[in-house]
């Protein structure tokens, strides 16, 4: 692992605890990373709930401090669930991941901790995963009444409804975002460092060479037509028109 | 608590009263913000409490994610708005770690004392709240004359009384002055103890004050630790976790405080561990005074931190990094990491998840006061409606963070 030069919380050492876990998890690991100083498990649906209470029981992990739901769309399965646990008494912490789609649901971790109701109802709420187990799945963040998933990548940022208070109707009403001018997403990406696009002009860098390329050494060759080609030659000569005192000459 | 629960309705005449449901806010003096609970009560004594969140959510993950990772950061200190730093922390911190980037010894110590200055000015304002919540009305105006003065060393830091972006990813956005610095000192020896102990001293042992308090919302190790309790909320019931000693972030390692715990895990407990750690923090700011070193205060990696003013006056290199730190930003290495730091509230963490790009791929906060507040219908179970108030004051929540 390279030097560690930041000064983020330093706890525990990570040194063979990824191994340790894994081997204790088995077959319920699918992987298993460390990365930048973080030790991310990822651990089969079905089995979450199993593999949480091992860690907490048997490994020490007793807090459940956070969940968090993160949408990749591109993927097949594009919800990942995250769970970060806390050690007290080996003072470490790991992650704990799962992942889903919007129908299948993730089993309840409630029955190990209590406060992964909330968190669970959070995740729910922007997301849309379903958590089997959970007897209490409301939303919790949005509004009453509230429809959609707001934090799934393909929710936009304005959201579907705007409210004000309606002087005429003397409450708040509900109404669809009008936006006065269209949302501005500005793209810093550097086109030479990975860009997935092409800039208006870059295609012609990367045609391919034609058969016979295009020249315009005689008259014919600039396609003006036939008229234009008989014009032309009516008036090739091989010394330009001479200048004199301003006067221009005209012919012989 | 079930020892408190009448078995027989408390009439005197032996009329069946049956349980009715109140709202509790979301506009409610006591609610410390728009928090709407729904009490279930039998008579004045709560059955069961159901908190709605969520009327301050504004979406700042959301909107994270459309900010490049210095835009973003502003976002933060409109969370916690009474810990404005505190929050900050957590995000630079966050994005360091993804970096991996070296920050100068003297900007380290520039955010340990600020964050303890935080940490003074949040507590000054729980406290006087709390006390304020069960009735007192005194030490709240004195302890806010202290909030008023740290509001003052903060505007001279940073500019902002409230909402700094101080803290930036590699160090911090500007030295301070030294005459700021040995304000704050003598602040710390001189105003801060005299004042905040004449106030406390009408508290502490004021006999109402611990009526209210004493023995209300006791929680036991084995439950603070299984609701995912932190900061002074784990604290007060024994435990003695405090991130800034086990995992020490910054300079807290060269630090030398104690951690005050609670022994009875009341809400009376969590008040003194607050008002300890007031002292404290006091402690650390005047290590920090006394050990401050002289030297740059952010990052001399210039693809992370924007070079000075001066030095783009000459240097047309500055002058590029500058235009693309304010423009494109930095970009961050893809990977994800939980950065959590002992806010003045409790674990403060923050879920970065970068796909390499200069914008956060998910920025995913853990609010201190969401695992606190879930546990309020098991900790208000069996007590009588005003302790509601009593102990919401002393789980210190603040929506701006809670609903993000």
């Amino acid at each position: 692992m390279a030097t560690v030069l930041h000064s983020a919380p330093r706890f525990a050492s990570n040194e063979g605890v990824k191994d340790a876990l894994v081997t204790a998890l088995g077959d319920m690991v699918v992987s298993s990373k460390e990365q930048h100083g973080e030790i991310v498990l990822t651990v089969k649906r079905e089995s979450i709930e199993d593999a949480l209470r091992l860690l907490r029981d048997e490994h020490g992990y007793q807090q459940l401090m956070e969940m968090a739901g993160v949408d990749y769309p591109q993927r097949a399965e594009r919800f990942e669930v995250v769970y970060m646990l806390l050690s007290l008494t080996k003072n470490h912490r790991v992650m704990v991941k799962v992942s889903t789609d919007e129908a299948t649901p993730v089993p309840t971790v409630t029955t190990l901790w209590p406060n992964a109701g909330w968190l669970e109802r959070e995740v729910f709420d922007m997301y849309g995963v379903l958590f089997d187990g959970n007897t209490d799945l409301r939303r919790i963040l949005t509004d009453y009444g509230f429809e959609g998933h707001p934090f799934r990548k393909d929710f936009p940022l304005t959201g579907y409804h705007e409210l004000r208070y309606s002087e005429e109707e003397k409450r708040v009403v509900y109404e669809p975002v009008e936006l006065a001018q269209d949302f501005r997403s500005f793209d810093f990406m550097s086109p030479w460092e990975g860009a997935e696009y092409i800039l208006p002009g870059d295609e012609k860098a990367h045609e391919p060479p034609v058969d016979d390329p295009k020249t315009t050494e005689k008259p014919e060759q600039t396609g003006a037509g036939a008229k234009a080609d008989e014009k032309a030659a009516e008036h090739t000569k091989a010394d330009p028109p001479k200048m004199e005192d301003g006067k221009k000459e005209e012919g012989e | 608590m079930s020892e408190m629960q009448l078995d027989s309705s408390p009439t005197t005449t032996g009329e069946e009263i049956t349980n009715y449901t109140i709202n509790f806010g979301p506009q409610h003096p006591a609610a410390h913000g728009v928090l709407r609970m729904v009490m279930e009560l039998d008579g004045e004594i709560i059955e069961r409490i159901d908190p709605h969140v969520g009327l301050l959510h504004r979406g700042t993950e959301k909107l994270i994610e459309y900010k490049t990772y210095l835009q973003a950061l502003p976002y933060f200190d409109r969370l916690d708005y009474c810990s404005p730093l505190a929050m900050e922390h957590s995000y630079v911190l966050a994005i360091e770690k993804l970096l991996n980037v070296e920050v100068p010894i003297r900007a380290q110590y520039l955010r340990v004392l600020f964050a303890e200055l935080t940490r003074i000015c949040n507590h000054m304002l729980n406290i006087g709240a709390h006390v304020m919540d069960v009735g007192a009305m005194t030490p709240n105006l004195w302890v806010f004359e202290l909030r008023e003065d740290c509001m003052n060393f903060f505007e001279r830091m940073s500019g902002a009384r409230m909402h700094h972006a101080y803290l930036r990813p590699g160090g911090v956005h500007q030295d301070v002055p030294l005459k700021l610095l040995t304000d704050i000192g003598d602040w710390v020896d001189g105003r801060l103890p005299e004042l905040f102990g004449d106030a406390m001293s009408l508290v502490m042992d004021n006999r109402i004050f611990k009526q209210r308090n004493v023995d209300i919302a006791v929680v036991s190790k084995e439950d603070a630790v299984r609701w995912g309790f932190s900061g002074p909320m784990i604290r007060a019931a024994g435990i003695p976790w405090d991130i800034r000693k086990s995992q020490p972030y910054e300079v807290y390692d060269r630090m030398d405080f104690d951690i005050p715990v609670g022994t009875n895990s009341d809400c009376y407990d969590r008040f003194m561990v607050r008002v300890k750690e007031v002292y404290e923090s006091a402690k650390i700011i005047k290590q920090c005074l006394a050990e401050i070193p002289e030297g740059p205060i952010a990052s001399s990696d210039r693809k992370v931190s924007p070079p000075k003013r001066g030095e783009m006056k000459q240097s047309m290199e500055a002058l590029i990094h500058h235009f693309k730190l304010y423009t494109e930003g930095f970009h961050v290495p893809a990977g994800e990491v939980y950065v959590a730091t002992e806010s003045p509230k409790g674990e403060f963490g923050v879920y970065l998840v970068s796909d390499g790009s200069n914008k956060p791929y998910r920025c995913k906060i853990r609010p201190t006061a969401f695992s606190h507040l879930q546990a309020m219908d098991f900790m208000c179970k069996g007590h009588m409606l005003p302790d509601a108030t009593a102990i919401l004051g002393a789980i210190d929540v603040v929506f701006g963070e809670c609903d993000r």
